[in-house]
């Protein structure tokens, strides 16, 4: 997005090692993977806890006191600060 | 004041909130297990009595929230609209509650009396939550009834509470979502009720605003077009102003709302015990290197119960089938043929054998995949087969029902009821039979050693093994990319913890999956192979019987005057009965229609005699081998025939023996598959398209192989 100012903060989720705390500042994509994504409790403003990112294998993020498995695919559209 | 009667409650909730095993305990074994009309979702439905109140159980899909994007979340708001229960009652994961009254708040959209059961409440407590259900109550405006739901606690005071709702009629508190959306929802609100066009009975106008707002497809299709575009540009107007669309800000408030309430109600020391244990076993069971050989062991676990402990009863089963037909044939004299005995032995026993032989398999199927359900493991091996699953455009739970086709494709499509997803449930269910199940391997047996010496005899029957494994994923990824297209599923998927499945729930899942095979699947088996029977049974030729009854009575004649050897003398009676099957089976219908697709099975390499084999194979593949006995004069015959063998190979070459087995790989699937992809897809609609597809498919490939195999042969 051309419009947008991107802070030197925001980066997708795919680039939080494993262990930090982070909060949801944008996501990007169709509307039926951001309700779904809501479903889960990912919204902006939900603090996420990034579980598992060893680069093979799940990507496990905990949100809201669950575990959630995500793609790569959704994990990398999904910024954080 | 007369007291209600009936009430009707539907159970909602999040997957893994313990949904089940409320439902369970509210109506006992009193459950009837069915699919929702034209869709393969599981529909329950149980009865309770209170004094003299009769309580009405549907237990709805699991779902996260109501959108129009999944079967199950519009099955869940279509009951709740359209079936008016009286009571809604939410099973929450007390223990995780603020992603579970995301869904809770949607209810109270619904504007439906609603109850809340905050289940796992003693997880909850023990993680440091302390909910001041009362205080929440108030502020959500339904009533809170703690359970825990694997000990039964709490279930007397949700009866109570479900009664009391049903009387009083109590509405819960509804969202609001800011100035800006407000307004646009109340125009859209008003200009709904203006229209008239809407039965507001069914369904509530500020509902139906608020999603029209979030661009709801479901709803879009329901009201009148001005409305649909008065909603296109409220939501353009929300989303100038917020820079975002409206569905993000409404989700976002109705978090907003939620935290807000929990803020005042819930205390939390922030202990995080229940995950600890899961991270730790998650850490070994989805290890980088770990994980396959794991998953591999218990997917060998999930086989071995299935046909190692399941097959020997299927076979007792079977002996007793035996058994009973052949003491059932001993009520009539020798010698004679009567058609009562005739559909007693061969149609009904045989066909209830067949719906029965299938049980302890599917039993033990079922148990084990309880197992790996309610453990929590099921969500890992999803996520541990999704890379490779992906690829050929299916989801990682396919491959437990696929690899269950190796042994029968019955259980196998049964096991697509694990995957959520439509598409990939209907795709899989297509592509299971094409997984060569345990009753092709006696056709391979009995021609593989009649044509292929024994150093080929393995390659050979790897490579039809090959071939279907091949075929099935070719075709998978075909019907992804045509019938079944759409956005791949975005992949997130909760990991819930693990827990320790109790035996209780365990049985009742193994029984309900079980009784649902028996009673819908049975019947249409039961019928099927009846009407095989008549077909290879009927027209019977005139004059057979007659004919042959003196044929026999000379040669027993001839025996006592030629003092021939008794045992000769047998051996050329049943060789005249032999005869006397095939020339019936000839002129029975199955026999005409062989006759009849001769010209038709000819590109294949076949002649007549192998198209009735085929045709009697559909009752169970297996069947095709008892068949080419019949055909060939040498009665009943097993894959262990080195006669039957030897008449193959006078009448066949080695390539047709191949093609043989090819079709039967590829083509029409059993009857048994038939009924149960029927049951299971809900509707013949697929069943027939699986029929005809495979079978076309078969006929292509076989042809192809035929003619240049023996294009080559000649040229070579």
């Amino acid at each position: 997005m051309p419009d947008e100012k991107t802070q030197p903060a925001l980066r997708s989720l795919l680039s939080v090692p494993a262990g930090q705390q982070v909060r949801v500042v944008r996501i990007d994509g169709g509307r039926a993977m951001r309700s779904r994504l809501a479903a889960m409790g990912l919204v902006r403003g939900a603090e996420v806890e990034v579980v598992r990112n060893s680069g093979h294998g799940p990507f496990i993020v905990s949100v809201k006191g669950s575990r959630i498995i995500l793609g790569k695919g959704m994990a990398s559209r999904v910024y954080v600060e | 004041m007369a007291e209600r009667k009936v009430i009707t409650v539907a159970i909602a909730g999040n997957p893994n909130a313990g949904k089940t095993t409320i439902f369970n305990h509210l109506t006992g074994a009193r459950q009837h297990v069915g699919n929702y009309p034209g869709v393969t979702v599981e529909k329950k439905e149980g009865l309770l009595r209170r004094g003299d109140i009769e309580i009405r159980v549907i237990d709805l899909p699991g779902t996260y929230s109501l959108t129009a994007y999944s079967v199950e979340e519009l099955i869940a708001r279509n009951v709740v609209l359209e079936e008016k229960p009286d009571v809604v009652v939410d099973v929450v994961d007390a223990s995780n509650l603020e992603r579970n009254l995301y869904l809770a708040v949607q209810f109270m959209e619904l504007g439906v009396p609603l109850v809340l059961a905050f289940n796992m409440s003693d997880i909850a407590r023990a993680r440091g939550m302390e909910i001041d259900t009362q205080k929440l109550s108030r502020l959500l405006g339904c009533p809170i009834v703690s359970t825990v739901g694997h000990r039964g606690l709490g279930i007397n005071a949700l009866v109570e509470a479900i009664v009391k709702a049903s009387r009083e009629s109590m509405r819960p508190v509804q969202v609001r979502y800011g100035h800006e959306i407000e307004t646009e929802i109340k125009k859209l609100q008003d200009a709904i009720m203006a229209s008239g066009l809407v039965n507001l009975n069914k369904y509530p106008a500020r509902w139906l605003a608020v999603k029209l707002l979030e661009g709801d497809s479901d709803v879009l299709a329901k009201v009148p077009g001005p409305i649909a575009a008065a909603s296109q540009g409220a939501r353009n107007r929300i989303e100038n102003f917020f820079g975002d669309p409206p569905e993000v800000i409404i989700a976002e408030q109705r978090y907003g709302f939620i935290s807000g309430a929990c803020q005042q109600c819930v205390r939390r020391a922030n202990v995080e015990a229940r995950h600890n244990l899961s991270d730790r076993i998650d850490s070994i069971v989805t290890h980088r290197v770990l994980a396959i050989p794991i998953f591999l062991a218990f997917m060998y676990g999930v086989f071995y119960f299935t046909f190692a402990l399941g097959d020997p009863l299927a076979d007792l089963g079977g002996s007793f089938f035996a058994l009973l037909a052949k003491s059932i044939s001993n009520l009539w004299p020798p010698g004679v043929h009567s058609s009562l005995q005739s559909l007693i032995v061969d149609g009904i026993i045989a066909g209830v054998g067949n719906v029965l032989v299938f049980m302890p398999n599917i039993l033990f199927l079922f148990l084990a995949i309880a197992v790996l359900e309610d453990s929590g493991y099921m969500a890992r091996a999803a996520f541990i087969m999704d890379k490779v699953m992906h690829r050929i455009g299916l989801h990682g739970k396919s491959f437990i029902p696929l690899l269950l086709g190796f042994g029968c494709t019955i259980p196998a499509i049964m096991a697509t009821r694990t995957l959520e997803n439509r598409r990939d449930r209907l795709t899989t269910i297509l592509v299971a039979p094409l997984m060569s199940c345990g009753a092709r391997l006696p056709i391979y047996a009995l021609i593989i050693p009649a044509f292929f010496p024994r150093n080929w005899q393995a390659p050979v029957l790897w490579s039809i093994y090959l071939i279907g494994i091949i075929l099935a994923v070719v075709s998978a990824k075909l019907l992804r990319s045509t019938l079944f297209r759409g956005e791949a599923e975005p992949f997130v998927m909760e990991l819930p913890p693990y827990r320790l499945p109790t035996l209780k729930s365990l049985l009742l899942h193994m029984w309900e999956r079980s009784a649902l095979y028996l009673r819908k699947a049975g019947t249409i088996i039961l019928g099927l192979s009846v009407l095989l029977w008549a077909m290879s049974s009927y027209p019977e030729k005139p004059g057979l019987e007659q004919r042959y009854a003196a044929e026999v009575s000379r040669v027993k004649k001839e025996c006592v005057v030629k003092q021939l050897d008794p045992e000769e003398c047998q051996r050329k009676v049943a060789e005249l009965e032999h005869s006397r099957q095939s020339e019936a089976l000839e002129y029975s219908l199955a026999g005409r229609v062989g006759r009849a697709l001769e010209p038709l099975v000819r590109p294949m390499g076949f002649d007549w005699r192998i198209a009735t084999a085929l045709v009697g194979a559909t009752a169970a593949k297996e069947v095709f081998v008892a068949q080419m006995g019949i055909m060939y004069s040498i009665g009943e015959s097993d894959e262990e025939s080195e006669e039957l063998r030897t008449r193959l190979r006078e009448n066949y070459s080695a390539l047709v023996g191949f093609c043989i087995m090819l079709f039967c790989l590829i083509s029409a699937p059993c009857v048994a598959t038939i009924a149960v992809t029927r049951q299971e897809s809900g509707s013949w609609k697929w069943a027939v398209f699986q029929f005809t597809g495979l079978t076309l498919l078969a006929y292509v490939i076989t042809t192809v192989v035929y003619q240049v195999g023996r294009a080559l042969v000649a040229g070579g």
